[in-house]
């Protein structure tokens, strides 16, 4: 079944959830593309060109117009390429998994991130309780066996940072956030989701990822 | 133009620039739709019923479904009545669309209100520059276009209505000269047609509360030094 898909490239860094939602994206699709690793102490030409507005990774290029922003590159790869949909179908279950995966981005990530690499623990302490609260009010949302209902769809690959980086943050830092007395139906929805065939095979090395944690936790413990 | 009875409801309060989107959408689309004005000092059930979340306004409620985030709420009514699009039907221009609604939200709308809302200096400067950066690439990204969405308003023109009608209210009580003809001549030239459109002026809360309002709160915040 030969598909136009045009030209695809993605530029992004190995360890970044937002990089990897937009791979998992692509390849939950079949589309096919070039991956450009990109180093950010010292970021390419080309990233620069198509990101200079945010000069972060995740960039997609599709026949040479680029994109940034991964929730935006998401629902860009639903529009354009339709198997395998990750939003749904009727508008208010889209306008929820637009409000869900932008509280993740918005509320979760940055509370997490804060709990866990601040110097001051007071600070850490506040976040810590933002981060619980926000992962209940996930835990509530969570109604099936993923987000998106029977197969994974956008507020899923959202929450892939609360699957597999979250668990590592805390192994690197000491932490519990995402325990399954607290949040049973969370955690369990972590499992199948690293389990999943496509999201298996795009994680990055966890003995990696926690390595780079601890290294960012003791420069930021160690400034106090 | 709806077909069956739809109950059509929208929680808010006057002088928000969020709310105004949604109103500026439901009065392009032509929906009616009944207005309830929020306290936000003594939140009504309704309103932490429907928005546990976050707690704020607007929250669009469509036959007894809510959904907040003025974002979210305009791309839902684009959805549910079709006719006058506000969102561009080619897939590449609808992601340039919301990378430049996420923008404004992003990059402008925090900045701008620290640029005159801050006590500290150096914080308040900051926050000047930042907001002068990010209108730039605004500037640059209207080219010339008559609207962010072309020959008629669209998704980012929308959202941008902050800038349109807020930041020259705080600028005019802070004494900040940020958002001029001078520095932004597009953008500004784009902000008097958006204003000036029929459906965006109906949409418009009365300038005069909104500047008292606002002009207290600043004189509240120097008063605190």
């Amino acid at each position: 079944m030969a598909k136009e898909y045009g030209e695809v490239q993605l530029f992004g860094v190995g360890g970044s959830p937002y990089a990897r939602r937009v791979r998992i994206a692509l390849e939950m699709k079949g589309v096919q593309y070039t991956y450009f690793e990109e180093d950010l102490r010292n970021k390419s030409d080309l990233l620069l060109k198509y990101n200079p507005v945010h000069k972060k990774v995740p960039v997609l290029v599709h026949n040479g117009k680029p994109l940034a922003e991964s929730l935006v590159i998401l629902e860009y790869i639903d529009d354009t390429w339709g198997n395998h949909p990750i939003l749904p179908q009727q508008p208010y279950d889209r306008a929820l998994a637009q409000f869900w995966s932008r509280f993740i981005d918005d509320k979760c990530l940055p509370a997490i991130t804060k709990a866990a690499f601040t110097a001051n623990k007071e600070e850490r302490d506040n976040s810590a309780e933002e981060s619980l609260e926000a992962l209940q009010f996930l835990e509530n949302e969570l109604k099936h066996k993923f987000f998106g209902g029977e197969t994974i769809g956008l507020v899923d690959i959202a929450a892939g940072f609360i699957a597999f980086w979250l668990p590592a943050i805390e192994e690197a830092v000491g932490l519990k956030l995402l325990s399954c007395e607290k949040f049973p139906k969370l955690h369990k929805w972590g499992q199948e989701f690293t389990n999943h065939p496509v999201v298996k095979e795009n994680l990055p090395p966890r003995d990696k990822l926690v390595g780079f944690f601890k290294a960012r936790y003791a420069s930021i413990t160690a400034s106090k | 133009m709806a077909a069956s009875q739809e109950e059509v409801t929208l929680l808010g309060v006057t002088g928000s620039a969020f709310v105004c989107r949604v109103q500026i959408a439901l009065k392009l689309k032509g929906v009616e739709y009944k207005y309830v004005e929020e306290n936000l000092g003594n939140k009504s059930d309704l309103l932490l019923k429907y928005n546990p979340v976050y707690k704020k306004v607007p929250v669009f409620v469509h036959n007894e479904k809510p959904i907040p985030e003025s974002l979210v709420i305009v791309e839902y009514i684009d959805e549910t009545w079709k006719h006058n699009p506000i969102l561009p039907s080619d897939p590449y221009q609808r992601a340039l669309a919301r990378f430049w609604s996420k923008f404004i939200d992003d990059r402008v709308v925090g900045a701008a209100w620290k640029a005159v809302y801050t006590v500290d200096e150096e914080e308040r400067e900051k926050n000047v520059e930042e907001s002068f950066e990010a209108l730039q690439f605004l500037e640059n990204e209207l080219k010339d276009k008559k609207f962010f969405g072309g020959e008629e308003f669209g998704l980012v023109d929308i959202a941008a209505v902050y800038i349109a009608f807020w930041i020259p209210i705080f600028q005019e009580i802070g004494g900040l000269e940020l958002f001029t003809s001078e520095n932004f001549p597009k953008l500004y030239k784009w902000s008097q047609e958006f204003v000036n459109h029929p459906v965006v002026k109906e949409s418009l809360p009365p300038r005069d509360p909104v500047f008292a309002f606002l002009k207290r709160r600043y004189e509240s915040l120097s008063a605190s030094k």
